[in-house]
């Protein structure tokens, strides 16, 4: 124990982003380039020559990991955790740096890489068995186990494009499952599936850890990441913002600079947003506690106000808002008592319950609307909000939770008395 | 044994710089994957034909008549006393060989993309398991070409020995050039557009429909040669039908591979790095 199993030092990955034209270049100019300039097209790749446009997807990482340790990656899209396993399992080169990694390495960045649709579930999982670099005996050995664990023994012979969507990610996820790497790469694979199949691989990923293995696992569950991990890695825009303790790196993520996370204010009501009858001055929504820089969580109140100019001078009037999930569907409407109220400013304020919501990522659309009927200014997408995951009870569910809301509601569990006479207890 | 191998391997990653090693001792460890990759290829491209594996039959068929009418029967080229249809049959064997393997190999990295971006391999392997692949049709219509014989009343003579190694030499040339064409795919794609066309020419430049004796030897076999399909068809159509043997016009191909090839496979290595991140 204590051996290091991968030590990375000042990682650093650069990608060059243009315009879709500038990337593929076309043959003409690069041949016209190499007429010109033979040597130095010989000697530096034509990707090499002039878009100044870069990206460091990677910056200056450098970390160890300890043989049998089981760290977690976390951070937002973007901020280099693919890179980071890409370059690890040697997908591509890092631009500066080193990293050493001692053993031999599985990785699995996608469930199914390589699978083909028009063969069967065997052939398929001989064929992905190879691709993540198992034998063939290996494969032959673990067959069974794997289409167990899959649950498609019947349909073996089958191709596998008439499988249905569940059956093939568990089918993928059963081949990369079984393999034995005593270094293994694992990208977000978990939020596939149905949620028993989830729960299988989280039991799975568990007994992986058990086994003394190194693993690298990129996860947005923070759930699964306490559990499964001791350790974890935070990255921000391809730096290593944190490293240590799994919980305190998580909560390092979960408070960062989420203050405000949703507020706009027009100061001009020449350009605010709005109709000749409605002018909107400000949106926000703010958490529903003494602590307002707080981010909200599952388990946050919180309130959405809306301060706006009426042009008209009177109206029976209310707001609606239409809450929709980041997909567009409509989880549910709201709407403000109907009211009078007279030319001027006037703030409406919705609240918006604790344990409510389910994490996720909402837009709010906002109705304006005069005697039931008549919309005065209607917008979509004034806000949109992030409800983040809080910490569960122990024993809950660990893996994601689908449905737009998750309400706290009344459940109650006893134990049943054994209403047998005492006589036959000893039976 | 091969675990602890395993075990004992420590791995670097740094940036390559200068011209890449190619350790083809790391091609040797992932065979398994290149077999499957052949055999995937193979079973996918007649999978949902509903003529099936017939197809690496019809097509050198179909083709060897609409030859034999054309150039045999109307143009009345020169066969060296072979009838027309064996002689354009024997030569289309190896030029079907050879241009399917380029075909493939030529899309093959960018048709491979996922596995690109999402696990590691010798990269080789993907246009070396397009090049190989064509084999098994080449095997099929090789038996339709036996028919031919018995039906022409031709024995093959002792040259046909020489065959495997021809099939070989085949493959290796079309890999040299693939090489080139897969891994400038990737960056350019015009390439799969000029492909259809190099091929198109690269057969009237091959004497498949014509005999390589109708170029006058001297310097100008010399040239010839450099095309080194030349070469393949001349010593297919030797070792099968007793044709007149290859000679210098073989030893110039062989070169030409050679210096093709080892320039490809440094190209490849050297280009390799940036595949996942262009492709």
């Amino acid at each position: 124990m204590g051996e290091i199993g991968i030590q990375v030092e000042n990682l650093s990955k650069m990608y060059r982003i243009g315009t879709p034209q500038a990337q593929y270049k076309t043959l003409r100019e690069a041949l016209i380039g190499a007429l010109k300039r033979p040597i130095y097209w010989l000697r530096n790749s034509p990707l090499a020559t002039g878009h100044p446009e870069t990206l460091w997807a990677l910056r200056e990482v450098s970390f160890e990991i300890k043989r049998g340790e089981v760290v977690g990656i976390i951070g937002r899209n973007g901020a280099g955790k693919t890179t980071l396993l890409k370059i690890l399992s040697r997908i591509t080169e890092p631009t500066e740096g080193r990293a050493v990694i001692r053993g031999r390495v599985g990785s699995l960045l996608e469930v199914g890489t390589g699978f083909h649709p028009e063969l069967t579930g065997r052939e398929n999982i001989y064929l992905n068995g190879a691709i993540l670099g198992m034998t063939r005996r290996e494969i032959k050995g673990k067959f069974d186990e794997i289409a167990s664990f899959a649950e498609v023994e019947r349909f073996l012979d089958t191709p596998v494009k008439h499988y249905s969507s569940g059956m093939y990610v568990r089918l993928a996820f059963a081949v990369a499952a079984h393999l034995e790497p005593e270094i293994l790469l694992v990208d977000e694979v978990l939020s596939v599936g149905d949620a028993a199949f989830q729960k299988k691989c989280l039991g799975k990923m568990g007994d992986v850890a058990q086994e003394g293995r190194t693993v690298l696992f990129i996860s947005h569950n923070m759930q699964a990441i306490r559990t499964l991990c001791k350790t974890a890695l935070l990255l921000t825009d391809g730096r290593i913002e944190a490293q240590g303790d799994v919980h305190s790196v998580v909560n390092t993520y979960l408070c960062k600079g989420f203050r405000n996370i949703a507020e706009r204010v027009w100061e001009n009501l020449e350009t605010a947003p709005g109709s000749e009858f409605i002018k909107i001055r400000s949106a926000r929504i703010i958490p529903d506690t003494d602590n307002q820089d707080q981010v909200i969580t599952v388990k946050t109140p919180f309130r959405i106000e809306f301060v706006f100019r009426l042009t008209l001078p009177e109206a029976l009037f209310y707001i609606g808002f239409h809450f929709r999930s980041i997909s567009g569907e409509c989880i549910f409407v709201s709407a403000s008592t109907p009211k009078v109220i007279r030319q001027g400013m006037h703030q409406n304020t919705c609240f918006v319950p604790g344990e409510f919501l389910n994490s996720g990522t909402y837009t709010l659309e906002v109705y304006f609307v005069k005697d039931g009927q008549v919309v005065l200014y209607q917008a979509s997408d004034l806000l949109v909000f992030e409800v983040h995951e809080a910490e569960r009870e122990p024993g809950s569910w660990l893996g994601e939770i689908p449905g737009a809301v998750r309400p706290k509601l009344k459940w109650d569990m006893a134990p049943v008395p054994i209403s047998q006479p005492p006589g036959n207890r000893s039976q | 044994m091969e675990h602890s191998n395993f075990l004992r391997a420590e791995i670097v990653i740094k940036p390559s710089q200068g011209w890449v090693p190619l350790k083809l001792g790391e091609l040797w460890q992932y065979r398994e994957l290149l077999v499957f990759l052949v055999w995937r290829d193979t079973k996918v491209r007649y999978k949902q034909a509903s003529l099936g594996v017939a197809w690496a039959v019809i097509q050198p068929l179909m083709t060897m008549v609409i030859f034999s009418v054309i150039f045999g029967e109307l143009a009345k080229l020169p066969s060296e006393n072979i009838p027309y249809p064996l002689f354009s049959y024997a030569a289309l064997l190896p030029w079907q060989l050879f241009s399917g393997a380029l075909t493939r190999s030529g899309s093959s990295l960018v048709g491979n993309a996922t596995l690109l971006t999402k696990v590691y391999f010798p990269r080789l392997i993907i246009p070396l398991s397009a090049t190989i692949g064509g084999l098994v049709d080449f095997s099929i219509s090789f038996l339709v070409l036996l028919g031919l014989m018995l039906f022409y009343g031709m024995a093959p003579t002792w040259a046909i020995l020489w065959l495997p190694l021809l099939v070989v030499f085949t493959l290796v040339t079309a890999l040299s050039v693939g090489l080139w064409l897969s891994a400038l795919n990737v960056e350019y794609r015009d390439v799969q557009h000029i492909i259809p066309f190099i091929i198109q020419a690269w057969m009237y430049a091959s004497p498949v429909a014509y005999s390589a004796e109708l170029i006058p030897s001297g310097p100008w076999r010399f040239v010839y040669g450099l095309n080194p399909v030349a070469g393949i068809i001349q010593s297919f159509r030797w070792a099968l039908l007793g044709a007149s043997p290859p000679g210098e016009l073989m030893l110039v191909s062989v070169g030409m591979v050679m210096i093709l090839l080892v320039a490809g496979l440094y190209y490849f290595r050297r280009m390799e790095k940036v595949f996942a991140d262009v492709v």
